[in-house]
């Protein structure tokens, strides 16, 4: 129950009637049995097991110790976790967990369910370790330019802008970053990177700003424009010429001195290239200045009531111009992750629909910087989970392709309202016209 | 401060909405500004605020020119202005809002929040109006939150403060309040430009009045005028201030409400187990602050909302789980608050508008396709039936101006025979024409024989029309009084509080406190 | 009291000039939409030979020297351009030199092409359109495309059924796919109030992998296996040619002017078309006025996808004989442009079709013979929609008045909404 408390003249305090609508009982109960179901796959997992053990193995041999690998009895790991996950669906189908509770279980069952699963896929024989460490930085690798690009979307939709367009701020980065990082050596490359994907902002920022355009209506044909100017640049000189256009020199990991020393951590999280450590800034930098600076104060102002910002004498349009701009350079930091981070090349529609998922990792984080963070490792971990899952050769055989579908369906699965109403800013989307 | 503005003229597009309007606004004083709906007294204000820009005119300060660019200009040369609509927004804090474009800082751009707190603590007290800096603005009742706005106008020290339709959501109560703010903020030197059409306001506080009509000075009165004189100023021609219409002859009850209790999406008691019936050949008032549940119940009835619990009859028959199709077709007509929102389609024609509800009828319909035929004699019926002033019955609804907007939604509620109509606040935005023609078609439809639900927050409607009064407060109906009871009770009642010697019917005695000025305390029941 | 004269509404002196008639003529000419649409069309084609001579080898050499020779960068730069377009106009309308050979093929060759393009970009012009009329936004033409060629394939490769019977069977088992996988995320608007932009895009990428991983089993695919295509469809499942055997363009033309009609009947002249159309312009009116706008959001989007569906059935059942992982062919995004080109209206989708339709066949051809790379088309298409999006910008271009809004300007706003 929450309580809202006021004061009337006088100084007495009313207390409002807040009372908490219960879930219905449909959704309780259907909740109930999809954490069931899980329960019940994994003791499934647990009956098919071959192996005796999985082995994980969670370092790199640089740390300052060795982790030992992690050494799991398959069958009994998964009927402990199936008979956990029942029960946990029985008490949510009966009683039903609270919103907020509901959240925290949810992490923990996904959690539970993937250990079972991967100690499963783990028993198939072939390469029964699973290298666990390794997983986990390809799962941050291929996050990282879903959490740039999410976070162009948090700066845009925050100040009121739809951002349908990081696919294409995100190719413009990926472009520039390659060609000019061949031209220009690869600094150069992210600045031009981060140059390329502020002028798709800004396109999308006059658009719909200036010409009051339908963001989302924009958002796809700034796609389309993107995708269309770069193709034509790639086919026009940078594949005839593809050694003095199309090489650029890829970023290297830089390890952290001591940090990148510590267990588990270290290789993780601070053996990692340039672009994944100004990442870290930016989402730092961003969640907190959100909600404790004079920049994201009125960003918000302008996203959720811009003529309230206009009234005490803010810059509505101008707030609007600089996020949009801003989250534009980020979405290009994104794109020239993938050809100066990782691949070393640009070729035609490299995002491959990145920017998109980008976009659900917002909505799916609830517009917040932290939020965008945790649904974009989601996200990476799926993808990561196809190229694991073909290199241990589980008990049973998985097509590729449904695996690959995953996030799209948790994506759905979360906009229908599983993790509960998600609400975007309230003027998101809107453009301000004054008179 | 002196304040003067000189022939300000400002149009959008080809409609002039202020015409060379002169005003001058002296140190210190209350300068009531008096207009109907659409005069153009939000308009001129926005000017002087700096958010519209004047095709003509200048607006001088100590009789100095100056020309503000944007609303921090003007708040820079000390005007402050609570907005009709609150500027507020709704998931900041109190204290956050206030702060918005003024902000208190540790150097930076990093927000001290603490001494944003204190501020808003200090200037709150100084003027005694008591603000909590830490909650959501869209968890305070209205009144605090018009209490924010002054606060807000008032930590960037403003000189001059304008207030544009302060009362429209106040209890009578509430507004006596606001006036005595008002004389504190003057004795200590603030002038005011207070804005309104009702006349009683303006003939207990303002020092001075300035009246306009359509865009235009029409003239100056002092606060000693009668009411009459006020309106007819007002209008441009004398006005009837009354409603006439013939004793009231209650035959069966029509509609049943039993019960009844909604439970918003925020998790808010909106409906607190409301019932009431109306009778045919009855107009049941639904009064009360905007805000307290009203809305709400309403949409219930009609079905746009499900119940948490009660019952809905409509002659007999169950209507609770009915949806809005069936209960349409059960006879009911429903005229919505906010016709722009809910009553027409701005892109649509008025003939199309005018069979909204309908089109799917045989009447209207062969088979699968639309009968565009009738559709269109029937507007032009209607049209000239309800004097809707259109260029054609092709031109889209959004062309219309709100009085005939109104009459459009009318028109097209009314032309079919009902056994229950609910309208909600018929008149508001609608000029005074519309206004009186309005009335006489709600007041025409009870003496048909139809029930009437009339939802207005306005004292003068509900007082004139209704036959019977439902007080609304906190989701309650916290009493029942029968027409041609005095307004003083009906306010007490509409700001919760139930006055000893009221032999009120009331449904739920445990949930409301009597006594003079006791207010409603409600813990959670669960 | 003066009267202040608006000078926007200035009356014209009986018998003298009128010194505002230039600019009234202007901004007649600025509201008109046929007026702003064929604008946007040359600023975007004038984009497209900014691009065309940059691409060219020739330009790009002579620029390197530009300062010392300007006119040979220019000429260079204008030969290229005119290549390119004449390219263009040979691949989309006509083409002398094979019309010279006098044969079937030779003169009505890029027609045919320009047709075959048009016909699925129509049809998901429709579906796009349509939902707009309803407030969706349809950004699932892609899934839908694939759903509706991947059963109407199927049905064509895996049942042998008589003449006529197949083809329409097939038809249908396109439509059914089309519609049930639109109508999903319909249906889960209404349920559950998902924004239909999010649950289209996933829906797309859901669909594609679900063909993928259709094209890796056997029965589906084609023998012996090794690539990732589909069984051949029965003849009796195949649009007929309209033209002989030597040029493509075949029945499905004959689908999307039917689904054209049928839609323009839907939207002007319908019970169902009024309450799309009210669910789109006010959901809040709409509901009041007893209209269900949760089922309507099911119905549109059932509709819109069996229109997109109908756009997968002449991809397969027409132009091609086989499913292949891009049937859809970048038409499903293409034809969200095509809708806004065309206004969301029948007619104009119809035009629109028509006219990104032969910029494609254009396309090919100008590829081919000039080696301008064919994205070129899509930066153009791209710009022609966004510049009639903004129709001050090009107002501004062309120093025209007006105050027209843009197309999609009626379109729900926020993810909220
Ligand atoms: N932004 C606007 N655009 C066009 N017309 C407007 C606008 N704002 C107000 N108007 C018109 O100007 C007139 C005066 O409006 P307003 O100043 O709000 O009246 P008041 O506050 O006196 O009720 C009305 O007819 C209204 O429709
Ligand atoms: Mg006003």
């Amino acid at each position: 129950m929450s309580t809202a408390a006021t004061t009337r003249p006088g100084d007495e305090v009313v207390i409002h009637r807040v009372v908490e609508k219960p879930m219905s009982t449909r959704r309780r109960v259907g909740i109930g049995v999809a954490i069931s179901v899980l329960g019940l796959l994994s003791l499934l997992l647990g009956h098919n097991a071959q192996a005796h053990d999985a082995r994980f193995d969670l370092s790199q041999g640089s740390e300052f110790f060795h982790v030992p690998d992690l050494v799991l009895p398959v069958a009994a790991t998964a009927y402990v976790i199936g008979i956990i996950l029942l029960a946990v669906g029985a008490y949510q189908a009966v009683r039903g967990f609270r919103p907020r509770g509901l959240r925290i279980a949810g992490t923990g069952i996904g959690a539970l369910f993937m250990l079972a699963f991967l100690s499963w896929a783990a028993s198939g024989g072939k390469g029964s370790t699973i290298d666990l460490l390794g997983v986990l930085e390809n799962t941050l690798a291929l996050a990282a330019p879903l959490i740039l690009g999410a976070l162009a979307g948090v700066l845009c939709e925050r100040s009121g802008v739809i951002n349908v367009a990081i696919e294409g701020q995100m190719l413009a980065g990926a472009w520039a970053g390659a060609m000019f990082g061949t031209l220009m050596g690869r600094f150069g490359g992210v600045l031009t990177a981060l140059v390329a994907g502020a002028l798709m902002g800004w396109l999308l920022a006059v658009f719909a700003i200036r010409y009051l355009v339908n963001q989302v209506v924009l958002g796809v044909v700034l796609n389309a424009l993107s995708l269309g100017l770069t193709g034509f640049i790639y086919d026009a000189i940078m594949q005839p010429n593809a050694n003095t256009m199309n090489t650029p020199q890829v970023f290297q990991p830089l390890q952290i001195p001591v940090l990148s020393k510590l267990p588990l951590v270290g290789p993780l999280i601070f053996d990692q290239n340039i672009i994944v450590y100004l990442m870290y800034a930016l989402v730092i930098l961003i969640q907190w200045g959100l909600f404790h600076s004079r920049w994201g104060l009125r960003t918000r102002a302008v996203g959720e009531h811009p003529k309230a910002a206009d009234t005490v004498g803010i810059n509505v349009l101008r707030v609007r111009y600089v996020n949009v701009i801003l989250g534009g350079a980020i979405a290009g930091l994104g794109g020239a992750f993938m050809t100066l981070g990782s691949v070393g090349s640009f070729t035609k529609g490299i995002t491959s629909g990145n920017g998109f998922i980008a976009l659900a990792a917002l909505i799916f984080g609830r517009w917040s910087p932290k939020g965008a963070v945790a649904a974009s490792l989601l996200f990476g971990f799926a993808y990561e989970l196809q190229t694991l899952l073909s290199l241990v050769a589980p008990p049973v055989a998985i097509p590729s392709y449904f695996l690959a579908m995953l996030p799209y369906l948790a994506t759905i699965f979360a906009v229908a309202g599983l993790v509960g109403k998600v609400r975007a800013p309230g003027a998101d989307g809107e453009p301000y016209v004054k008179e | 401060m002196k304040l003067e503005l000189r022939g300000i003229t400002k149009r959008f597009g080809s409609f002039t909405a202020n015409d060379a309007i002169d005003l001058v606004v002296e140190p210190g004083e209350i300068h009531a500004l008096l207009g109907e709906n659409g005069a153009g007294k939000s308009t001129l204000m926005n000017v002087l605020y700096g958010l519209y820009h004047p095709d003509g005119g200048e607006i001088l300060i100590d009789d100095k020119v100056v020309s503000f660019a944007g609303p921090a200009d003007a708040m820079a040369a000390g005007i402050g202005m609570v907005h009709q609509h609150f500027m507020l927004v709704p998931v900041f804090t109190v204290a956050e809002n206030v702060e918005l474009g003024h902000e208190q800082t540790k150097g930076f751009g990093i927000l001290d929040a603490a001494k944003a707190r204190r501020e808003v603590t200090e200037v709150s007290a100084r003027y005694g109006l008591s603000v909590p800096p830490d909650a959501l603005i869209q968890d305070l009742p209205v009144g605090v939150q018009q209490r924010v706005e002054i606060v807000k106008a008032l930590i960037r020290n403003a000189k001059v403060l304008i207030l544009d339709e302060p009362t429209a959501v106040l209890t009578p109560q509430e507004t006596d309040e606001l006036m005595e703010v008002m004389r504190t903020l003057k004795a200590s030197g603030t002038s005011i430009v207070f804005i309104t059409h009702k006349l009683r306001e303006v003939r207990a506080v303002a020092d001075r009045i300035t009246v306009i009509r359509r865009g235009k000075v029409v003239g100056e009165a002092s606060p000693n005028s009668s009411s009459a004189e006020l309106a007819s100023l007002m209008v441009g021609r004398p006005v009837q201030l009354t409603i006439e219409k013939a004793a009231h002859e209650p035959g069966d009850v029509i509609a049943e409400v039993d019960n009844v209790r909604i439970v918003d999406d925020a998790g808010q008691v909106v409906v607190d187990d409301v019932s009431f019936d109306v009778h045919a050949g009855e107009i049941y008032a639904l009064a009360g602050v905007q805000g307290n549940g009203q809305t709400e119940l309403t949409e219930a009835i009609i079905g746009l909302r499900p119940l948490d619990g009660g019952r809905i009859t409509l002659s007999g028959r169950d209507i609770t789980d009915s949806d809005v199709h069936d209960i349409l077709r059960a006879d009911l007509g429903y005229v919505p608050e906010d016709r722009l929102h809910d009553g027409l389609i701005g892109s649509f024609t008025v003939a199309e508008n005018l069979v909204l509800d309908r089109y799917d009828s045989a009447e209207f319909s062969k088979g699968p396709s639309l009968d565009v035929g009738r559709i269109a004699a029937n507007a032009r019926q209607r049209v000239e039936e309800f004097d809707v002033r259109t260029q054609s019955v092709d031109a889209p609804g959004s062309t219309l101006s709100g009085g005939n907007q109104q009459k459009l939604v009318l028109a097209r509620e009314l032309s079919r025979p009902l056994k229950l109509l609910i309208v909600a606040q018929p008149t508001r935005g609608v000029d005074v024409g519309s206004t009186e023609f309005i009335h006489r078609r709600i007041v025409a439809e009870r003496d048909g024989g139809a029930a009437v639900v009339l939802v207005s927050t306005e004292l003068d409607e509900v007082l004139g029309l209704a036959d019977r009064i439902g007080v609304m407060y906190r989701g309650k109906i916290i009493g029942e009084v029968p027409a041609g009871t005095s307004a003083e009770t009906i306010g007490l009642l509409m700001a919760g509080t139930v006055p000893d010697d009221l032999p009120a019917r009331l449904r739920d005695p445990g949930a409301t406190a009597t006594g003079s000025r006791t207010t409603v305390r409600t813990e959670e029941p669960l | 009291m003066t009267e202040v004269a608006a000078p926007t509404s200035a009356l014209p002196e009986p018998g003298g000039p009128d010194p505002a008639a230039p600019v009234r003529r202007r901004r007649a000419l600025g509201d008109n939409t046929i007026v702003v649409t064929l604008l946007a069309f040359v600023a975007a084609m004038v984009v497209g030979a900014i691009l065309i001579a940059f691409s060219d080898p020739a330009t790009r050499s002579a620029s390197a020297y530009f300062f010392s020779a300007p006119m040979d960068t220019l000429r260079a730069a204008a030969s290229a351009i005119g290549r390119g377009y004449a390219a263009l106009f040979e691949g989309a309308v006509f083409n002398p030199t094979t019309a010279a050979r006098g044969t079937v093929a030779g003169i009505f060759g890029p027609i045919s092409e320009t047709l075959v393009s048009a016909t699925p970009l129509i049809l998901g012009g429709l579906s796009v359109g349509l939902a707009f009329r309803a407030g969706l936004f349809n950004i699932g033409g892609q899934g839908q495309i694939v759903a509706g060629a991947t059963c109407a394939g199927y049905v064509g490769f895996a049942w042998h059924l008589p003449v006529v019977i197949h083809l329409v069977v097939a038809i249908v088992a396109g439509m059914v796919g089309g519609g049930l996988w639109g109508a999903l995320a319909g249906w889960l608007k209404a349920r559950t109030g998902a924004h239909e932009v999010i649950t289209t895009i996933m829906l797309n990428y859901v669909a594609v992998n679900m063909l993928g991983f259709l094209l890796s089993v056997k029965g589906f695919q084609r023998p012996p296996y090794g690539q990732a295509i589909s069984n051949v469809v029965d003849a009796n499942a195949r649009l007929p040619h309209l033209l002989g055997s030597s040029l493509r363009v075949n029945a499905g033309l004959f689908l999307a002017l039917l689904a054209a009609y049928a839609i323009h009947w839907l939207l002007t002249r319908s019970v169902l078309g009024f309450e799309f159309r009210a669910v789109g312009a006010n959901q809040n009116a709409a509901r009041t006025a007893g209209m269900s706008v949760e089922r309507s959001y099911t119905r549109v989007m059932l509709i819109a996808g069996v229109l997109s569906g109908l756009a997968g059935v002449t991809q397969i059942l027409g132009t091609n004989s086989a499913i292949t992982g891009d049937i859809d062919a970048g038409i499903g995004f293409d034809a969200i442009t095509v809708a806004l080109l065309g206004r969301a209206n029948a007619g104009g989708t119809v035009l629109a079709g028509l006219l990104f339709g032969a910029l494609r066949a254009g396309g090919v051809q100008m590829q081919s013979s000039t080696g301008t790379p064919i994205d070129v088309v899509s930066v153009v298409q791209a710009l022609i929609v966004l510049f009639i999006a903004a129709p001050a910008l090009v107002r501004f271009l062309f120093r025209l008045h007006g105050s027209g809004a843009g197309a999609g300007q009626g379109l729900a706003k926020g993810w909220n909404g």
